[in-house]
């Protein structure tokens, strides 16, 4: 497979699964906040402030609201296209992933993110998301579940498949990473009166595993049952452990080498990390203090994705030294070139 | 639906002059005509949200919000009966045919030129000629191995060629989609009419590519060499390498290693043995053609020199669809092949020729000037449209550089009942059919229509108000 593909192939996923998991988040905080009755603008500034800093994005929204309310914080979240990283933007970006892989995708596949992209750049999706905001994320949900169904129902169990497989547990790995980090930030928002326990519970419910949890821990919602079952569990679909697991195997059908060796860097970044995790327990991360923890998940989960760029995308560099052009910083003369007449 | 159709001074593909239905449509006519007005707008309307989900779109330049229309697609089709088609198909398959020995000739021994039949000025002075594959042999000796040429239909019903498209010519996935869309609108009329399938044509592309392949040995790996996602054809390159389980490739994802052409994999490099281009000649190789290129592959000319990789079109095809070289395929038919052409020229006056060039300055109102190089509807000016200003001005144009324009009298091209607002009104057609040069020359029954959308305009470039149309050639 071209290098090339592969890596849009990636980013695609990458995309859909950050839109998804921003939605999660964003319609949990405010099914929570409806539950805290009334709030002022300064708290409500507090609820979100959270979910805005562990996608990132806080000093572009500092500058762009200063006085943001939640009005704009979910604005900046959801629709605002200048932010990078809101879901409009991520769903763009992932399309235009997708246009450059085109031939590589079942036709039903584009046409599902094709048809989610035009719905989110149409007016009646501003209309729904005014109106009727859970239905709105719940749209976003569905198509991103659909799209994850129609490519296990039609693409081939080859090196696109196992790309695309890498790339949605890479990001999902780290989403569930910053889902939980949300409530370190929450100490800085103490003057708010949620009882931190109604914030664990909303992180387990954005992550879609309340079911998954009770009949594990039956209700025990402590941060300790919450934090083992999102990061350790072995059977958990987003835990840290069981997509770390499932990663693991993609790269390793990718390169042919058997699981439980390496012979690349990614290699040797997932299976240390997968040992890490398949063999340590909670206490390890209550006793270097949350934060730190999913601090340095995150920065392995880092380190994975730059090793499997390197490995996999600039792989003959030594042959030609002209770096690859990514689409986002296509210079306007590539892009005036590109646009050549057509007879 | 056809209660107040007018057919007008032209030829019309539906009507004869006095009216009356032409036979072969029969079936259409009787089906479109008991369809009720809302019913036909939301079969239109549906097309157009097929189009759209799909993302068969073209960019719309010069916007910041990367903005896609659909070419707009008319849900008439264009009925081509089964005698006319032969006549097309026999006259289109002489013309590549003169049109590979004229290049042939041209890169070699210059025959045509020694012997006066077209003037040497002409083509050492061509925008799109390439000397420095003088000498070059190419694969099987074909140059020009997908040809979409325009054809035009004036009053008299007679079908002229009006440019051959000889360098990377676009548009058959729209005859595949338009084909695809009808079938969905209106499924039963196929069967009534009995028309010719399209759907050959990406395998015949492929078979075609796989024949030019210099390597014998194993499967030949071909690749469709794309400008990239934001050239307007974008969409098409996609389509076609998918039909034809084909690599798409950037120039980016190629590079050359002793003369031979490689893709980067993530198994590494893989040779690649045929690249269908759709880049042109100027942007492919950055040694060679113009430095700037962001686009091309750095030596690739040099491997395809070396003939370890072909390309489709060939290199330098452009001195074949040059507008004033135009004038002269059917000498060269006649010279290469004895035969006189079975599909006319459109008369053409040259502005390098002196004579001609006081004629086409004389009668600039009544004429089409083009100049040679330009394809796309660019360049062009329509002399009974034009304001006295705008004609000043071209003429201007014309005596700084007259060997770059030509000139030809506005022919009114065929119209086609075209849904418009308020019912079926006739709109004016063209033709181009897509020409496949392999081991054997192949062409799809039919072609892609195209649809001058606004009123009483003969421009039917999409990027000038045209359109499209499904296009039907007929079984006996």
């Amino acid at each position: 497979m071209l290098s090339r593909v592969a890596n849009s192939l990636y980013w695609m996923v990458r995309y859909i699964e950050r839109a998804d998991n921003l939605a999660r988040l964003i319609e949990v905080n405010e099914q929570m906040i409806l539950d805290l009755g009334r709030v002022d603008p300064q708290g409500f500034r507090a609820l979100w402030r959270p979910i805005i800093l562990a996608t990132g994005d806080q000093e572009l929204f500092d500058e762009t609201y200063p006085n943001a309310t939640q009005r704009e914080a979910i604005h900046f979240l959801t629709e605002d296209r200048n932010n990078p990283n809101s879901i409009v933007s991520c769903i763009a970006s992932a399309r235009e992933n997708a246009r450059m892989v085109r031939d590589q995708l079942a036709e039903e596949l584009w046409e599902e993110l094709n048809g989610l992209y035009l719905f989110l750049n149409s007016e009646e999706s501003s209309r729904i998301l005014a109106g009727d905001p859970s239905g709105y994320y719940e749209m976003i949900r569905r198509s991103t579940f659909t799209f994850h169904g129609i490519a296990a129902a039609t693409t081939m169990r080859s090196e696109a498949w196992d790309f695309m497989d890498l790339a949605r547990h890479l990001e999902r790995a780290d989403k569930t990473t910053r889902f939980l980090d949300i409530t370190t930030y929450l100490e800085d928002s103490k003057d708010v009166a949620v009882t931190a326990d109604e914030h664990w519970l909303a992180i387990l419910r954005s992550c879609g595993g309340v079911g998954a949890f009770r009949s594990q821990y039956r209700g025990r919602f402590s941060p300790r049952n919450i934090t083992e079952f999102l990061v350790f569990s072995e059977k958990f679909p987003r835990s840290v452990r069981f997509c770390v697991n499932r990663l693991d195997a993609s790269l390793h059908a990718i390169s042919g080498n058997p699981v439980g060796t390496f012979g690349d860097d990614a290699e040797r970044a997932s299976g240390q990390l997968l040992s890490a995790l398949a063999f340590g327990s909670c206490d390890d991360a209550m006793a270097e203090g949350l934060h730190g923890y999913l601090d340095g998940l995150q920065g392995r989960l880092n380190d994975i994705a730059d090793a499997i760029f390197r490995t996999y995308v600039l792989l003959p560099e030594q042959i030609d030294e002209r770096p690859s052009i990514p689409a986002s910083s296509i210079s306007s003369v590539v892009k005036w070139q590109m646009q050549q007449q057509q007879q | 639906m056809f209660d107040r159709y007018q057919t007008g001074p032209f030829y019309d593909e539906m009507f004869r002059n006095d009216g009356v239905l032409r036979e072969h449509c029969a079936p259409l006519f009787e089906r479109f005509s008991s369809i009720a007005e809302a019913d036909f707008e939301a079969r239109r309307k549906s097309c157009d949200a097929h189009f759209l989900r799909q993302g068969v779109t073209f960019n719309v330049y010069h916007d910041d919000k990367g903005s896609e229309r659909i070419f707009p697609f008319d849900p008439v089709p264009r009925v081509i009966p089964a005698k006319e088609w032969e006549h097309l198909e026999s006259g289109l398959t002489q013309r590549i045919i003169a049109l590979n020995l004229f290049l042939h000739d041209i890169y070699h021994d210059q025959q045509i030129l020694k012997d006066g039949v077209v003037p040497r000025s002409l083509i050492e002075g061509a925008k799109h000629y390439r000397p420095e594959f003088c000498g070059v042999d190419v694969p099987e000796d074909i140059y020009i191995h997908i040809c979409g040429s325009d054809l035009i239909r004036g009053n008299d019903g007679v079908y002229y060629v009006l440019e051959d498209n000889g360098r990377c010519p676009s548009g058959a996935s729209y005859l595949l989609e338009n084909r695809n869309a009808l079938k969905r609108a209106f499924p039963q009329l196929f069967e009534r009419m009995g028309v010719q399938s399209v759907g050959s044509y990406p395998r015949e592309l492929l078979a075609m590519l796989e024949f030019i392949s210099p390597h014998r040995e194993g499967d030949a790996m071909c690749v469709l060499l794309t400008p990239g996602c934001y050239n307007s054809a974008y969409f098409e390159h996609c389509y076609l390498a998918r039909q034809m389980g084909i690599e798409i490739v950037e120039g980016r994802d190629l590079v050359v290693l002793d003369d031979f052409v490689y893709m980067r994999t993530t198994k590494g490099l893989v040779r690649v043995d045929v690249i269908y281009r759709r880049i042109d000649d100027d942007f492919i190789d950055p040694t060679v053609f113009r430095k700037d290129s962001a686009l091309g592959v750095p030596g690739i000319m040099n491997a395809y020199r070396a003939g370890n990789v072909a390309l489709a079109n060939a290199v330098g095809t452009g001195v074949a669809d040059d507008k004033a070289v135009y004038h002269y395929v059917p000498k060269m038919i006649e010279y290469y092949l004895g035969q006189e052409a079975i599909l006319p020229n459109v008369p053409t006056y040259l502005g390098a020729d002196k004579k001609e060039l006081g004629y086409i300055l004389d009668h600039l109102p009544e004429l089409v000037v083009k100049a040679t190089n330009e394809s796309g509807g660019y360049g062009m000016l329509m002399g009974p449209a034009a304001s006295k200003a705008e004609l000043a001005e071209f003429a201007d144009k014309i005596k700084a550089d007259p060997g770059n324009y030509i000139a030809q009298p506005v022919i009114q091209l065929s119209s086609c009942p075209t849904w418009c607002d308020s019912g079926f009104e006739g709109r004016h057609v063209d033709l181009r059919p897509y020409i496949i040069y392999g081991s054997d020359v192949k062409i799809v029954p039919g072609g892609l229509t195209r649809v001058a959308l606004n009123k009483g305009s003969l421009v039917v470039n999409s990027s000038q108000g045209g359109g499209s149309k499904d296009t039907w050639v007929l079984k006996e």
